[in-house]
């Protein structure tokens, strides 16, 4: 497979929200506005690709029956790296995003592409698989998140679209993000079908 | 690709070992990086949120004269603010643990003779939508306003509860803790102990 392949794996085929159904917890908890979603996505991202990168250069030296601990010790290095930047530098998101951001750790995602990828490629491709991966995660919480917040408050991006009266509020609440994720997965698979 | 190390014990020590060496050592060192500017953003943070809610401009350090009280298994923070020495107000950091999700924290300035100027929600755990509405919704302009309110002895109520602050809309129990907060606040400024109708009221649901 070509990198750029992998990359685009990870953004359509395999994407991790729609396609692989993997992280759902932080998928409904964060997405209440498109910011948020974005936040998260990133956060993901630069821990996906780190991780993915240091696991591939030591997979070799991992014996098999303790890889998981490992892996899991180093996946948790790069989101305490992460939670203290954004607690540094981007407090009002670090704030609305609270206790998602240390669950990285225990998202299935980055686990599964250690697992399933960068123990078994090369550096270069599973750096892109995490960018891939990171960035198909990303763009699905932008998407939920652009979608609830609209319906919800009628915002996006805090830009007003529409006045709020016409919200529903069930679309911020979580009701709202299983149906709206509901319909978004079932309109992905469909797209996918036709391709 | 290389053969893998195989799972004998000194194996799996050794490298379980290192990684956890290697990776303490990567997440202490970000942490001296970043220890500075967090508290820095916290304090500012905290300085914004004092200056907000007082009555013009001070010319003390209000968080260099912070005084304390512990109440109702908390604590009160006051931040006196002044002006060429004489007093313009006083922001009080307060809380409530009856709001619908639990603890709520705010900021609010009181002038000198007891009456709120403004206030800033802190910690804000309400449903969003309804009573996260307390962001804004007893600010100037807003329907609930409190702002020249006093809660004085008796303490400020939601119109639901006898008294003539417009509750949240969908969110009487988050309107009634936030002024519980306030007149907690207020009660603990002024020395008497007039821990509001609007608790008792949350606690008989």
């Amino acid at each position: 497979m070509s990198n750029i392949k992998i990359l685009t794996n990870g953004l359509f085929r395999e994407n991790p929200t729609f396609g692989l159904l993997l992280g759902m917890c932080p998928t409904l908890g964060v997405t209440t506005s498109a910011f948020n979603g974005m936040g998260m996505g990133l956060a993901t991202t630069f821990v996906l690709v780190m991780s993915n990168l240091v696991i591939s250069l030591v997979a070799n030296f991992i014996p098999d029956k303790v890889r998981i601990p490992a892996f899991i010790v180093i996946i948790a290095t790069f989101v305490t790296v992460v939670d203290f930047s954004m607690q540094a530098y981007v407090q009002s998101l670090y704030e609305s995003l609270g206790l998602f951001i240390p669950l990285i750790v225990v998202n299935c995602i980055v686990l599964g592409r250690a697992e399933a990828f960068a123990s078994k490629n090369g550096v270069i491709a599973s750096i892109f698989d995490g960018l891939g991966m990171g960035l198909g995660f990303t763009i699905s919480l932008t998407l939920l998140g652009v979608i609830r917040e609209l319906l919800g408050s009628g915002k996006i991006f805090d830009i007003t679209i529409m006045s709020d009266q016409y919200g529903m509020l069930a679309f911020v609440l979580a009701p709202g993000g299983f149906l709206a994720l509901g319909f978004l997965i079932a309109a992905v698979n469909r797209l996918r079908k036709t391709n | 690709m290389a053969k893998k190390l195989e799972s004998n014990f000194i194996n799996m020590v050794a490298v379980l070992f290192s990684i956890s060496l290697i990776s303490s050592a990567g997440v202490g060192y970000v942490y001296t990086l970043t220890k500075g500017p967090i508290e820095k953003a916290a304090e500012e943070k905290q300085q914004a949120a004092i200056s907000n809610v007082l009555p013009g401009e001070f010319d003390n350090n209000p968080a260099a004269e912070k005084w304390t009280k512990d109440i109702d298994g908390g604590i009160l923070e006051f931040y006196p603010a002044k002006r060429n020495g004489e007093s313009i107000g006083t922001a009080v950091k307060t809380f409530s643990n009856n709001g619908f999700n639990g603890y709520i924290e705010i900021m609010v300035g009181f002038n000198p003779d007891g009456s709120i100027n403004d206030y800033s929600a802190l910690v804000n755990k309400e449903t969003p939508g309804l009573g996260s509405k307390m962001n804004f919704w007893f600010r100037e302009n807003n329907p609930g306003s409190v702002k020249g309110k006093n809660p004085g002895t008796t303490g400020l109520k939601v119109s639901k509860d006898g008294g003539d602050v417009d509750a949240i809309t969908a969110a009487t129990i988050s309107s009634r803790a936030f002024l519980d907060a306030l007149n907690r606040a207020a009660s603990a400024l002024n020395g008497t102990d007039a821990t509001s109708g609007a608790t008792q009221q949350n606690n008989k649901q």
